[in-house]
């Protein structure tokens, strides 16, 4: 992979429910170890565009090209093979990206065995290492994730995406839900994982604070479209479109 | 190094009925390696709009404003933040940081966001924040809960950690104690010395004077605005 070519890139997507726009006429480039943040209010179509851009939703219209291929155009078990190696997808719910009946290092190790890992010692030593990563600790190994915390979980569901090393990481809303000490721990680890990875990030969130402190880039929606796409800090600070405007100065600090 | 020409900027403020302000018209400046320039006048003339155009915080409405070979004005968020990654510095005047994060580390990301080696990059930041006379004892604690003063200095530590080529100072020696001032503008002078283009504010005139090789009025860039 080189650094000049994206490693995603999207053109006209759209994606209709019924007569209803889900979301439309997005186009965007995501270069590798880059971050992209997705705001936008309630219902204005980033978990559509999410979906659709990790094949969880099938998009009505538009390409999304993966590495230079068109992820629409593959057959179904090319892109699941593509989304259990290259990509990984944390859910905002971790109920939704967790197996609730797995203990915490199954759930790691089942990752590693998706991908071809057999040596039972060596994917405990990996998933033991992944835990603390996320500062779990060693003695939860055996722990099933209904035990944890919310913020727990939820670092168990990044562990358990993460462990493959995947190039592109979705994310809707990781850090919702949680109390703010928390939520700060969690930002603080995802921001060394995509350091120290290299990892690209879509991430969708409507706390401007976490995309400020998390994204490079930041693209701003309403009622299915992109209204505005910049650096972060220039759409926060000095926001070109009304509804920005009226999205960060009805913050009180981001 | 810096050569901005033609500038202009206006703010449309949307929820405001659209009412246009018009901030800034025919900006010019040239900044030579090795070189500091003060911009000056009065609150609300521009300074600071000026400093963040150039570090591609504020959008420029018309003009250009190269950094090394990169027009700034016109410039992709990829080119920008690669710019700011490898050339271009920036010490606001407030630090903003991940909360928990420890002050070491604070310091030293610029660094391992170039890929230098962490503990080459974590020695960088404790000699600069020795030098400014920050506690090894607050070395490992997230700087939120710091005072003013030392909040400025992690900043300014973090501002200085890699040798940009081009450095932007937003009031770096404001709220220091005349000891802290002293090492901060000897970090400018050695800035200088390795040959970095300099673009800063100062209230403090006698910090000015003695780092600053000339002043640029903003005030002469303040469009005519409409009674
Ligand atoms: N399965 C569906 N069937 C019909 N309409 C849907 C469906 N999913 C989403 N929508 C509609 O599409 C629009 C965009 O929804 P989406 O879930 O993408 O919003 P969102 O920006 O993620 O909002 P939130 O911040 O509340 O999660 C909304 O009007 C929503 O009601
Ligand atoms: N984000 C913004 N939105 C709207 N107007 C702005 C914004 N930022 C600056 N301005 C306006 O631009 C003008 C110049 O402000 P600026 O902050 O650059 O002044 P300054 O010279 O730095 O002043 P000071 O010495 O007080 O810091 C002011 O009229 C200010 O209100
Ligand atoms: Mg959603
Ligand atoms: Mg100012």
């Amino acid at each position: 992979m080189t650094q000049d070519q994206p490693l995603l890139s999207v053109r006209d997507l759209a994606k209709m429910y019924g007569g209803r726009i889900g979301c439309t006429d997005v186009s965007f480039d995501l270069w590798p170890g880059e971050v992209l943040g997705i705001v936008g209010e309630s219902g204005s179509g980033k978990s559509t565009l999410l979906g659709c851009l990790s094949g969880q939703l099938a998009a009505d219209r538009g390409q999304i090209l993966y590495r230079g291929r068109d992820t629409r155009q593959m057959s179904e078990p090319e892109r699941r093979l593509l989304s259990r190696t290259e990509w990984a997808f944390v859910h905002q719910n971790p109920r939704d990206g967790l197996r609730m009946g797995v203990s915490a290092g199954g759930n790691v190790g089942e990752r590693l065995m998706a991908v071809g890992a057999r040596h039972y010692g060596d994917i405990r030593e990996t998933a033991t290492d992944w835990l603390g990563r996320v500062e779990i600790s060693a003695e939860r190994i055996d722990d099933r994730p209904r035990q944890f915390s919310g913020g727990m979980q939820q670092r168990l569901q990044i562990a358990r995406n993460l462990v493959t090393s995947p190039k592109l990481v979705f994310m809707d809303e990781p850090t919702g839900g949680l109390d703010v000490s928390v939520q700060a721990r969690l930002l603080d680890l995802l921001r060394g994982l995509v350091r120290d990875m290299g990892l690209s990030v879509i991430i969708v969130t409507h706390d401007l604070a976490v995309a400020r402190l998390l994204a490079d880039r930041l693209m701003v929606m309403k009622d299915g479209h992109v209204i505005e796409h910049g650096l972060t800090d220039q759409v926060l600070d000095d926001p070109q479109a009304a509804y920005t405007q009226l999205l960060v100065s009805s913050v009180l600090q981001v | 190094m810096i050569r901005i020409e033609n500038l202009s900027k206006s703010f449309t403020l949307h929820n405001q009925s659209g009412v246009v302000i018009p901030v800034m018209a025919g900006a010019h400046l040239a900044v030579q390696p090795g070189e500091c320039v003060a911009l000056t006048g009065q609150s609300g003339s521009g300074k600071s709009t000026l400093m963040r155009m150039i570090y591609g915080n504020y959008l420029a409405a018309g003009g250009s404003i190269m950094v090394g070979d990169v027009d700034v004005a016109k410039a992709s968020p990829r080119e920008i933040i690669r710019l700011r990654r490898e050339t271009l510095g920036y010490v606001s005047q407030f630090l903003r940081v991940v909360p928990r994060v420890p002050t070491r580390t604070v310091v030293a990301e610029p660094l391992l966001a170039l890929g230098i080696p962490s503990d080459q990059a974590h020695a960088r930041a404790e000699h600069l924040l020795e030098q400014l006379n920050i506690p090894q004892r607050l070395w490992s604690l997230s700087p939120t809960t710091f005072s003013g003063g030392e909040q400025q200095r992690v900043n300014i530590a973090r501002g200085f950690a890699h040798d940009y080529p081009a450095l932007l100072l937003d009031e770096p020696t404001a709220s220091l104690d005349a000891k802290n001032r002293e090492v901060v503008l000897s970090l400018i002078e050695a800035a200088k010395a390795r040959g970095a283009a300099i673009v800063g504010i100062f209230h403090d005139e006698a910090a000015r004077d003695r780092v600053c090789d000339r002043t640029v009025d903003v005030t002469g860039f303040t469009p005519q605005r409409a009674a």
